[in-house]
């Protein structure tokens, strides 16, 4: 078949047209909070909120970091910052393990009535985070764990086992039977053959489900706020926060550089890791 | 060195029963080939053996000891798989030696047993590789490999050629033959491959739809078979087979075709099946005409041509340079003292 060169009919230049305006229209308040976020409150007030700045100033993102009011106290979104990390790694390492070592058993183990323990696992991503809330509030205040650390990555780990469970266990469904009946023959009990054999294998699928909890935790908000305590608010917390927290004018351009912060870790793990995402949700989709 | 003993062996798979009441015996040192067409159970069979299936009922003793319950890595077996198995992510050294670093073999005689299984696979020069880089005919010496390593009784085989190409199937067929012979150990080998299966079996098992056909030496289970379906599945081009009757006095006719098949004589007056292997028909040009020439495929060493007699198509194999045209007009003798006869219906050898 002749390939024209098509590059100037007019549906093409249509088609270049839509795709620039689209982007334009998804990247215009992030050019607008940028620079807002860089522009005194005088040039704030003139009200052209599509100029560039005529002075840059770094001090309303030095604000804030570590000046901006979260309510009583004034020291910016940096402890959020770092109440995120703290919530985030946990709850992202343990669900991880967790639900390769649930995808593991469901694939190659087999157990009597896995089928139906998949069946209401599944159920349960249907069903929406709200209705749990309140229960789930009573049975970790019953055990203690309410307005804690361990509380919220719990919570989070809970919340997060369908879909890595899925994840895994279609991943490992994909892997050939007989890979794992050979390391049985070689004498492999439950433990030896995840961690020595599978584990290793699963490296791409491990980067996805890290980009999705990553990304799913830091941008939790509900939870958070519920769950966490006052001592381990999130950053998304704490940038409503700041933002609604007011004495005298409407600080802006702080306001716009926290919301910037604050969406920092999940923007630059796309952009570090979207061709790996990509790939292994490719590759899960191609084997099945 | 083991033998192997199946008692009444019975195993379902997802509520369907595979095998019903399977008793096998398997001597010590015997390359045993499990033969029959994909769906009939034999590697079911072997797995069960393997103990990766659970057995419903009936037992699995394997070197004079009761296996039926017992773990894979407890049964004392090397297991060689289809798709080879091996560990991706470890080298071609880790693929061989896990097994053994995982019972604790110590390192000195883990370093022995795998210089000595490379040499005799020619495995040295690979053991440092992933598995991603090797050839199919690489990956599958590895895979025999990892299974020799264990220092097994009794090694099984799930139709570990059928993923190479044909050069390559012959070769490693020759390599695990010589390979027997220098072990001497206890070989079970699942494949639907007849050739296979006669080169390199002391014994064939014959499968279909969970039960043994017959067992026997590859020459037995080939000139002597047991029914209608063994017949038909050894031997390329496959048996002549001539639905007619046997008169009394031992004379087979079935359309035209008349042969006096003394040895049967016996067999009394019934319908039946006549089983002629090709190479037991022979053409003449001279003699009386008995049949037309309806196709010729020449294979090289020797060509295939099929006659048409009375309403039968026979093929015949031919060894000599003598060539026939299609539609020709030529004689046939049959060899009877070689032919099978079957009982019809029902198929059995009579």
């Amino acid at each position: 078949m002749k390939r024209r060169k098509s590059s100037s009919t007019p549906a093409r230049l249509g088609i270049y047209a839509f795709l620039a305006g689209a982007a334009l229209f998804f990247l215009l308040p992030l050019y607008v909070m940028l620079v807002t976020s860089l522009k005194p409150m005088d040039e704030i007030r003139l009200g052209h909120i599509f100029a560039l700045p005529l002075q840059i100033t770094l001090e309303p993102w030095r604000d804030a970091w570590s000046g901006a009011c979260t309510g009583v106290a004034c020291e910016g979104i940096r402890g959020g910052f770092w109440n995120s990390v703290a919530i985030a790694v946990p709850a992202t390492i343990l669900p991880i393990v967790l639900g390769a070592l649930n995808g593991y058993a469901l694939s190659f183990w087999r157990p009597r009535g896995a089928n139906i323990l998949f069946a209401i696992l599944m159920a349960g991503a249907f069903i929406p985070v709200q209705v749990m809330m309140f229960p789930l509030v009573r049975v970790l205040g019953a055990l203690g764990l309410f307005g804690s650390l361990p509380g919220i990555v719990l919570v989070h780990l809970i919340f997060s086992m369908p879909v890595l469970t899925l994840l895994f266990r279609n991943y490992y469904a994909a892997l050939p039977q007989e890979l794992f009946q050979a390391a049985r023959i070689d004498g492999g009990g439950f433990l030896r053959i995840f961690v020595q054999l599978m584990l290793p294998m699963s490296l791409p699928i491990i980067v996805v489900a890290a980009i999705m909890q990553v990304t799913g935790v830091w941008n939790d908000y509900i939870l958070g706020l519920v769950f966490a305590g006052r001592d381990n608010l999130p950053m998304t917390v704490q940038l409503n926060n700041v933002i609604n927290t007011t004495t005298g004018t409407r600080l802006y351009n702080v306001n716009m550089a926290a919301t910037i912060l604050t969406s920092l870790v999940p923007l630059a793990i796309y952009f570090i890791s979207g061709r790996w995402f990509v790939r292994g949700i490719a590759a899960g989709a191609v084997k099945g | 060195m083991s033998n192997v003993v199946l008692r009444n062996l019975c195993i379902s798979l997802g509520g369907n029963e595979i095998i019903r009441d399977l008793d096998l015996d398997v001597e010590e040192g015997e390359f045993l080939v499990l033969l029959g067409p994909s769906g009939c159970g034999k590697s079911t069979l072997l797995h069960s053996i393997a103990g990766l299936i659970d057995v419903s009922a009936g037992s699995v003793g394997i070197g004079g000891r009761d296996m039926t319950d017992a773990d894979p890595s407890e049964r004392g077996i090397g297991m060689v798989f289809q798709s080879y198995a091996l560990y991706p992510t470890m080298t071609v050294e880790k693929n061989m030696s896990f097994g053994l670093r995982i019972n604790g073999t110590p390192k000195a005689e883990i370093a022995r047993r795998i210089a000595r299984t490379a040499e005799m696979l020619q495995l040295g020069p690979l053991l440092g590789r992933k598995p991603a880089q090797l050839s199919g005919g690489q990956r599958q010496r590895v895979a025999i490999g990892r299974a020799l390593v264990r220092e097994a009784g009794v090694f099984l085989f799930d139709e570990p050629l059928s993923n190479l190409d044909a050069k390559l199937r012959a070769e490693l067929r020759r390599e695990l033959k010589l390979l027997h012979r220098k072990l001497g150990s206890t070989m079970i080998y699942v494949t639907h491959d007849q050739v296979e299966a006669m080169t390199l079996a002391t014994r064939i098992v014959v499968m279909r739809a969970g039960k043994i056909q017959q067992i026997g030496t590859p020459a037995e289970v080939y000139e002597r078979p047991a029914n209608l379906f063994v017949a038909g599945f050894l031997g390329a081009p496959a048996m002549n087979f001539v639905p007619g009757a046997l008169g009394a006095g031992g004379v087979f006719a079935a359309g035209g075709l008349r042969l006096d098949l003394a040895a049967h004589a016996t067999a009394g007056a019934r319908d039946a099946v006549l089983g002629i292997r090709p190479e037991h028909v022979r053409i003449g040009h001279g003699g009386a005409p008995a049949g037309t020439v309806s196709l010729v495929e020449p294979m090289g060493n020797h060509q295939v041509v099929w006659i048409e007699s009375g309403g039968q198509l026979l093929s015949a194999l031919v060894h000599d340079a003598s060539t026939f045209a299609l539609g020709e007009a030529v004689s046939f003798e049959v060899d009877t003292a070689r032919v099978s006869l079957f009982d019809r219906p029902g198929g059995q050898r009579l």
